[in-house]
């Protein structure tokens, strides 16, 4: 019983912010590493010159490499059209974790790749599994999200990049 | 008017507020999943029925941020708990709460807590739900930022088993600098030098009327992570004192562990070495502890982890009892348009990795000493143990075609001692083959074709060894970005037991719409073991119908 009220709360807490707040939502400021073992604060993952595609993966995770090498693919194109930056952020712990630096290179990924050992960032994304990834828009809040990976998500991936960016002028 | 403008006035504030209060009220986010299956008794795979025909497992966690402050629990229902995990999980409630504050350079956290110290080698405490791993810390975590670069933490608490909480205390302190971050000189140095050590203790009653059981148990660690350029080397050594357990037997043998993980790389290649001996090094907070319960250190295996079915047929699992290893990995990409690469590239893996037993010499108590000896046995550090664990050559390919075909080949040959890392039969041999084809139609829709075979080897009978041979077929046909539809069949075509050559057959489809997910299976699931990190369950056969429900918001 205490449960449910506590859930009931919760909720109904979340729906007065839901419906009150405007602002959509921001990343949370979570330590993770770089590939060479330093430190990097996860509110530091932002591009002013247009939005920023946020991928969960893991190198023993195939949909997600497939996801990565897609958008790879197409990532001179984006880049020049939106200004995309990519965040590649790994959830490969101690076992496979220095696999992520040659595995990266290895496919000649242009990615920013962050390293999440023990899945504090995932935890705070609430994401479940991989691969899962987000679309922040320049002022670095979260506007889409998608779990999984199908051949031809790079298409939504474009169609929502396109709906973001404002017509440049030329 | 006047009246108008003071009433404005008065107000002013009062509207500014209430549209400060609105930008202010934090946010609130969360996930929920759901596993349900059911069970049908089926004989000749040995899968069971359950008398509630349907059990249930479910997570949601709800976090709240404001600020500097956030705050999360999880609620967790086991109704029963699905076959394969542990049942001393059944029931319902809120299995992890917390509240934390984060500034600049402090950080509070109390409640339940992950954590990991450097590679883990004597704290990390994490979840897994395939695995039914949650072995978080209830206590206070510190953080403390003194100088820029230099990180400490100390934490106390009772880790979590189950609904309840191991008997043990563990406390910790971590300290790590990173000489480029301190020292402005070597801020833009190539060389980039992080240094760490940690020490965590265990604290736990002792009860026993024979043996006279340290209480208070010891573990430290040094760790460094040196990279310039190309090129990464790290490495952590961490020794542990007097630990008798149920694990190691009761033996009072000081305990250590090395890893040393190497790698170089650059565009389109990658060279990776990892390297770790492990003596003695199971560190729970209950020495009573067995399976994968209370564990406060995390031994990772270094050996590939596979994700096809048959590459995770004979998984490795870490043997903290004594193990040395070693594994190789090289990566290289053939650029497009090159003599190798074709019109789009290609890319190429090859792994080797063994994992033996440690060299063991046994001491022989005497009962005629003072004091006897009860370290059970003394151990060469740089002397490879006879018996080998594990080995894995493979090479994997990965090559697009055309603009609509790709293709991945696998092969792996593997030795697996399945009596050391299972419990039963003995060292098996497998050879295993995969070509998995995906062809896009057109731009939303695609079709996968995976083929596997496996062969192991024979006894020297002339019998196949373990379950012998099989085959798998996957078809999965996606149509981007909501629909997926998938069947499979998996068949044990070389049983030596005529009789248990069985086909293993499933059928499955999903939907997902942004992080919302639904996905139900029918067919049978064969007996094996999931393996996470070098940390396995074992998943036991099934037979029935299974719904996934994940979403995130």
């Amino acid at each position: 019983m205490r449960v449910i009220i506590i859930l009931i709360v919760l909720s109904l807490y979340g729906n007065i912010v839901f419906s009150q707040n405007e602002k959509k939502s921001e990343l949370p400021s979570i330590d993770i590493k770089t590939l060479t073992g330093e430190t990097f604060n996860t509110s530091d993952i932002k591009n002013p010159e247009g939005p920023v595609f946020l991928s969960f993966w893991a190198t023993w995770c195939k949909p997600c490499i497939k996801e990565l090498i897609a958008v790879d693919e197409n990532y001179e194109d984006w880049q020049d059209e939106f200004g995309l930056k990519v965040y590649a952020v790994s959830i490969d712990d101690v076992k496979s974790m220095n696999r992520v630096a040659p595995f990266v290179n290895g496919r000649a990924w242009d990615f920013e790749v962050l390293l999440d050992p023990n899945s504090d960032f995932k935890r705070a994304m609430n994401v479940i599994n991989v691969p899962h990834s987000f679309i922040l828009n320049e002022n670095g809040e979260v506007i889409w999200q998608h779990n999984s990976y199908s051949p031809g998500d790079e298409d939504e991936i474009y169609k929502i990049l396109k709906e973001i960016t404002p017509e440049k002028e030329d | 008017m006047n009246k108008f403008i003071l009433t404005v006035l008065l107000f002013f504030p009062l509207f500014v507020l209430s549209q400060e209060n609105q930008k202010d009220y934090g946010e609130f986010h969360g996930n929920f999943e759901l596993n349900a299956q059911t069970y049908s008794a089926d004989s000749l795979i040995e899968a069971e029925s359950v008398d509630e025909i349907m059990r249930v497992n479910t997570y949601a966690n709800f976090t709240y941020t404001k600020g500097n402050f956030s705050a999360g629990l999880r609620y967790e229902a086991y109704l029963n708990t699905l076959l394969g995990y542990d049942q001393r999980y059944n029931g319902q409630g809120i299995a992890n709460r917390y509240v934390s504050y984060v500034s600049d350079d402090f950080e509070i956290a109390v409640g339940n807590y992950y954590e990991q110290f450097g590679n883990g080698l004597i704290l990390r405490t994490y979840e897994d739900k395939t695995l039914g791993i949650d072995n978080s810390l209830d206590g206070i975590r510190l953080k403390y930022i003194p100088v820029k670069g230099v990180r400490l933490t100390g934490l106390i608490g009772k880790q979590k088993l189950y609904w309840d909480y191991g008997p043990g205390i563990v406390r910790g302190f971590d300290g790590e600098i990173s000489l480029n971050e301190t020292f402005k000189k070597l801020t833009d140095a190539k060389t980039r030098i992080i240094i760490g050590g940690s020490f965590v203790s265990k604290f736990q009653k002792n009860f026993d009327p024979v043996y006279n059981f340290p209480e208070n148990v010891g573990a430290f660690s040094g760790r460094f992570n040196l990279s310039r350029n190309a090129f990464i080397l790290s490495s952590e050594y961490a020794y542990k004192i007097n630990d008798p357990s149920s694990d190691n037997g009761n033996i009072f043998k000081d305990g250590n562990a090395l890893l040393i993980n190497g790698s170089w790389s650059k565009k389109g290649i990658g060279i990776l070495f990892s390297m770790l001996r492990l003596d003695n090094m199971s560190f729970r907070s209950d020495r009573a502890a067995t399976i994968n319960d209370l564990n406060i250190n995390y031994l990772p295996a270094i050996t590939k982890t596979h994700t096809y079915a048959f590459g995770a047929m004979y998984p490795f699992a870490t043997q903290p009892n004594g193990q040395i290893g070693a594994n190789i990995e090289f990566f290289c990409n053939f650029k497009r348009k090159s003599k190798l690469g074709g019109k789009y590239g290609m890319n190429v893996s090859v792994n080797y990795s063994q994992v033996n037993s440690i060299q063991k010499t046994e001491i022989i108590v005497n009962p005629n000493d003072e004091i006897p000896n009860l370290n059970g046995y003394t151990s060469n550090f740089f002397a490879i143990g006879k018996e080998l664990f594990f080995r894995d050559f493979n090479i994997e390919i990965h090559k697009k075609v055309s603009k609509k075909l790709k293709i991945r080949a696998v092969y792996m040959y593997e030795d697996y001692n399945k009596l050391v890392i299972q419990g039963k039969y003995g060292m098996i041999h497998a050879d295993i083959g995969i070509l998995d084809f995906t062809y896009k139609f057109n731009s939303k829709n695609a079709l996968r074709v995976e083929n596997e075979i496996l062969i192991t080897g024979r006894e020297p009978s002339g019998k196949k060894q373990d379950y012998g041979d099989w085959y798998m077929t996957t078809l999965e046909y996606t149509s981007s970005p909501h629909w997926f539809f998938a069947i499979s069949d998996q068949y044990n075509y070389g049983n030596p037991d005529i009789n248990r050559r069985v086909h293993y057959f499933i059928i499955s489809g999903g939907y997902t719409k942004g992080a919302n997910r639904i996905q139900i299976n029918y067919g049978k699931q064969r007996e094996g073991v999931t393996c996470v990190g070098g940390v396995c369950r074992t998943v036991p056969a099934s037979n029935g119908f299974s719904l996934t429900i994940t979403s995130t918001f």
